[in-house]
């Protein structure tokens, strides 16, 4: 087997030094009748031009997002990525390194890490953030308890423009740690009343801009009222290239943001591995769950980088800890970190206006298409529309004719008789043709 | 045993000189990003925008947000020189205990990245992506062939989101019984991952800790008398953290369902057992399966991982969503539990498929035998390594065969001055990236080295040979080679203390002044 390099000369002189007479006897301590009798009925080994093969009869089953006018968004989003980030993400001291535990040989992840919370503190406008959680609905899922913590309540009050599969994670993980959550209803148009509902016995209010429904959402007022009533506003983004164009949740009051980081430097993946964004105020440090990368010297005086505050953590603090979390997303958030760097803020406000201006552009062709309608008032690159019909067989229809036009609102939120709900995102890949497929697609189909 | 190797001469501090970078040859110090960037600079050309009529209301960011950039160059360079200061697994044997740092094919990276699966969306048309469902259930099919286990839940993202999930199920079908009130406590091992208790008491669970007996493993007695009625769970790592088959598993397992409650096993440690045996002929409930450690998916400086989670008829039916169903010729993935009896749902879309495709991967390669042959590799390996050392260095346990792992302890250092940490940092000198240090907790100045099957004899035999030349200096009371260490990395000793007294998380204009 070509990666494992012992011969069968090299384990008769190791069991000889070990003192027994076949590997068998190292699993002594098994209970005989667990042992295998016979092999499991499994393949055989594959060399790697089989194992090659394989995957790519599978891959040829799915249909690429560059391989077709691509408007897929509602939490992952489709953006050009520099060659560069995945060739620096692929050296061996990068991809083949654990949790930076030893810090004298580890200060290449470090530093970066550094420049990581560095770099998602000021884009959400915050004073701190963590070196990453597994993903956006996970972070939100960790805002929220660590909300609670802070505020000694139990409470949390969830928008109805809260991304449905956040929402729903946030609801699985409150149950079943006996906490309350309330979820107001689907809220298409952003006119939901969040302040109305906020009381003094809420830990906190989660609030996504933009919306799932693409909504750009004003979160000032919903802070004052938050803090008004001793709760915090934990702000949600699932596109983090609008915060090159838009208020941060910061200057708008959050005291907690979080989001998912895939929509820089990394790819579609199917859904993962993603990189959650985790920022809040200093104060809050000590409640913060997962890794922090901090500043100090090393024992010649030079400035050097190291894990820190890790009391807060589960290796140290056990069932006190403010968290699980142990593994996170150390390669996504240095693809996220490179590509930032990449773009600047330069590019990355260029990027922003790129996105901004496909997706009006888009919504104005739409203007004229009838039995449609855009229904927003404002947007960033994505925007719900109503069709005539049900939106999931618009979308296979369109799929059918080469065009993977949105996310049905059904498929987020079934029974929720949003069956004629359609997200539709346009990023900087889109081109004219791209549009005019979309709208000629979208035409033949209604 | 080897010799030092003839190659290497002695360092004298003394003869490094001073140089004007502060650079020393290949290794070169970088600034952060933000002294070196400029917020005019990018590395990324992109076109104007076209002429359109914002729709972003009065949400327009108008302040700057303090972003550097840097051109291509330059951040190819500043990457690779931050790369280089790094230890890696391609460079060098990885000793880190119960993280299990083998070989990363790159046939895996490759196929990862094929646009089939990277260049696919997870909220497209189902029917646009049954290939990559195909491949989830073919994943999950070898886990449940590997472990006699009759369902599995792909979505955790990591082993702690595996554990969250595995005792999210334990807690569903508890309660569902109508046992929520009173069974509230899950019985955990002293040498537990702390990740255990910390998932229990985030459930709302109270801990209540087993004592290990003097051989380092848990007794089914031990176990029997901490049970009672209100016991929900016990959750044990097999083989343990200290590197040893649990010899009384099956008897475990007996005596907790006898009393009503779950067997969720911490599966950390299953790659020293995969193809040899099954975590479900233990009698075992449910269990994570770190696909980035026993499938060898990169650990990427800290992650992404996956923690897929294998359960038992008892518990199949709490599984979260989404699943995937078989509907005639077609595969479909269960987004929504519509009334039946899952526990809802861990994550956002449906894992990590990244890691799926890696993990897979990697089992075909190998193959059935193939990956039991991978255990048996690394079980002997960390035998070999306990067996040639045991005459130098101490084990809690007594001298006895261990798993992929094998632990020593720091009663062997007593006297000599030198600490547990004081010998890792020793070791950087020589090349080496650490054994874990400190954990378990149950030995004391605890030495956990899991070499695994990716090594050579040769590799092998000159770690033995560097860490009895270490041993040797520590009790011949050479103590420079010891406290002063690290000399020889990029650098030395780093005061963590002064970075959790003052946290300093971010650059900031100030603090650079």
């Amino acid at each position: 087997m070509r990666y494992h390099p012992l011969s069968e000369a090299d384990r008769s002189a190791m069991l000889a030094t070990i003192g027994v007479p076949a590997i068998e006897a190292l699993y002594a301590d098994a209970p005989a009748e667990t042992l295998l009798k016979t092999p499991l009925d499994l393949p055989k080994g594959k060399s790697e031009l089989d194992v090659e093969r394989f995957f790519s009869r599978l891959a040829a089953r799915n249909l690429p997002a560059s391989r077709a006018p691509f408007f897929v968004g509602a939490g992952a989003y489709k953006h050009h990525i520099p060659a560069s980030v995945d060739h620096l993400i692929q050296r061996s001291e990068f991809l083949t390194s654990y949790t930076p535990y030893q810090p004298e040989i580890s200060q290449g992840t470090l530093q970066y890490l550094f420049e990581f919370q560095t770099q998602v503190a000021l884009l959400t406008g915050m004073e701190v953030a963590n070196a990453s959680m597994y993903d956006g609905s996970t972070a939100t899922a960790e805002a929220v308890l660590m909300a609670h913590r802070l505020t000694k309540r139990r409470k949390a009050l969830l928008s109805g423009g809260l991304h449905p599969h956040y929402a729903e994670v946030v609801r699985t993980i409150s149950r079943l740690a006996e906490d309350e959550v309330e979820t107001m209803a689907p809220d298409i148009r952003a006119v939901e009343n969040v302040i109305a509902e906020i009381d003094d016995t809420l830990s906190c209010v989660v609030v996504q801009t933009p919306d799932v429904f693409g909504n750009l959402r004003d979160l000032t007022k919903i802070a004052e009222a938050c803090h008004k009533n001793g709760a915090l506003l934990v702000a949600v983004f699932t596109e983090a290239v609008s915060l090159g164009l838009v208020k941060s949740p910061g200057a708008m009051g959050a005291d907690i943001v979080v989001g998912e980081g895939q929509s820089i430097g990394n790819t579609l993946n199917f859904g993962g591995p993603y990189v959650g964004l985790f920022a809040t105020r200093h104060e809050f440090l000590r409640q913060t769950p997962g890794r922090l990368a901090g500043e100090s010297v090393d024992a010649d005086g030079r400035r050097s980088y190291v894990l820190t505050l890790s009391t807060r953590e589960q290796h140290i603090r056990r069932d006190k800890a403010t968290s699980n979390i142990c593994t996170n997303s150390g390669l996504c958030a240095l693809a996220f970190t490179i590509h930032l760097t990449l773009l600047g803020e330069v590019g990355l406000t260029r990027l922003a206006r790129v996105n901004h201006a496909n997706a009006v552009l888009l919504a104005q062709m739409l203007a004229d298409v009838p039995r449609v309608e855009v229904l927003n008032e404002t947007f960033f690159n994505e925007f719900t529309l109503r069709v005539e019909g049900d939106a999931a067989t618009l979308v296979e229809k369109m799929a059918a004719r080469g065009v993977l036009a949105g996310v049905p609102v059904s498929r987020l939120l079934p029974g929720a008789r949003l069956d004629d709900l359609l997200i539709v995102a346009s990023t900087e890949v889109n081109t004219d043709e791209d549009r005019a497929a979309f709208v000629a697609a979208l035409k033949e189909s209604l | 045993m080897l010799d030092r190797p003839a190659v290497v001469e002695p360092i004298d501090d003394d003869k490094i000189p001073a140089t004007f970078t502060g650079n020393r040859g290949l290794d070169q110090e970088e600034p952060l990003l933000f002294e070196i960037g400029r917020l005019d600079a990018t590395g990324v050309d992109i076109e104007a925008p076209a002429p359109v009529v914002p729709r972003l209301g009065a949400l327009e960011r108008s302040a700057p947000i303090g972003l550097p950039g840097l051109t291509e160059p330059e951040t190819m360079r500043h990457y690779v020189r931050l790369s280089r200061k790094n230890y890696s697994i391609d460079a060098g044997l990885y000793p880190l205990g119960s993280c299990t740092m083998k070989h990363n094919p790159r046939s895996n990276e490759k196929i990862a990245r094929y646009e089939g699966f990277a260049d696919v969306h997870p909220l497209q048309p189902q029917s646009t992506a049954q290939g990559a469902l195909e491949l989830m259930q073919t994943l999950a099919d070898w886990l449940m062939t590997l472990t006699n286990m009759q369902a599995v839940a792909l979505s955790p993202k990591a082993g702690a989101h595996g554990e969250l999930c595995g005792m999210m199920a334990i807690k569903s079908a508890i309660a569902a019984k109508g046992e929520g009130a009173t069974r509230n406590v899950v019985l955990i091992p002293q040498s537990a991952h702390g990740t255990n208790p910390a998932t229990a008491a985030l459930l709302g669970f109270s801990v209540r800790v087993v004592p290990a007996a003097p051989d380092g493993t848990v007794r089914a007695e031990a176990v029997r008398d901490a049970l009672g009625p209100d016991v929900a769970a016990i959750m044990l790592t097999n083989p343990n953290t200290c590197g040893l088959f649990e010899r009384e598993i099956v008897e475990i397992a007996e005596a907790v369902h006898a009393a009503g409650g779950y067997f969720y096993c911490d599966g950390a440690n299953f790659n020293a057992i995969a193809g040899v045996l099954r975590p479900g002929d233990f009698g075992i409930d449910a269990m994570h399966i770190n696909l980035h450690k026993t499938f060898s998916t990169p650990h990427g400086g800290g992650g992404p991982g996956a923690g897929p989670v294998v359960l038992s008829e008892r518990l199949a039916a709490f599984a979260p969503v989404p699943f995937i169903r078989r509907d005639g010729e077609s595969l479909q993935l269960i987004e929504d539990a519509d009334g039946a009896e899952s526990f809802g749902r861990l994550t956002a879309f449906h894992g990590q498929m990244g890691m799926f495709v890696r993990a897979l991967a990697y089992m075909l390669a190998h193959g059935g035998d193939g990956l039991a042959q991978a255990s048996k590799d690394a079980v002997l390996a960390a035998n070999y390594v306990r067996a040639s050392l045991r005459d130098v260095m101490t084990q809690p346990f007594g001298d006895r065969i261990c798993m992929h792992e094998v632990l020593f302890d720091d009663a062997w250092l007593r006297g000599t001055g030198v600490t547990t940490l004081d010998f890792a940092k020793a070791m950087i000198d020589e090349g080496y990236h650490p054994m874990t240090i400190y954990f378990p907790l149950v030995a004391h100045g605890a030495m956990l080295i899991e070499p695994t099957e990716s090594e050579s004899k040769a590799s092998l035999d000159l770690f033995i040979a560097t860490l009895r030349d270490l041993a040797l200096s520590a009790k011949a009371g050479d103590m420079t080679r010891f406290t002063q260490a690290p000399r020889l990395a990029p650098r030395r000793r780093v005061d963590e203390t002064l970075a959790a007294r003052k946290p300093v998380l971010r650059w900031t204009p100030c603090a650079a002044a």
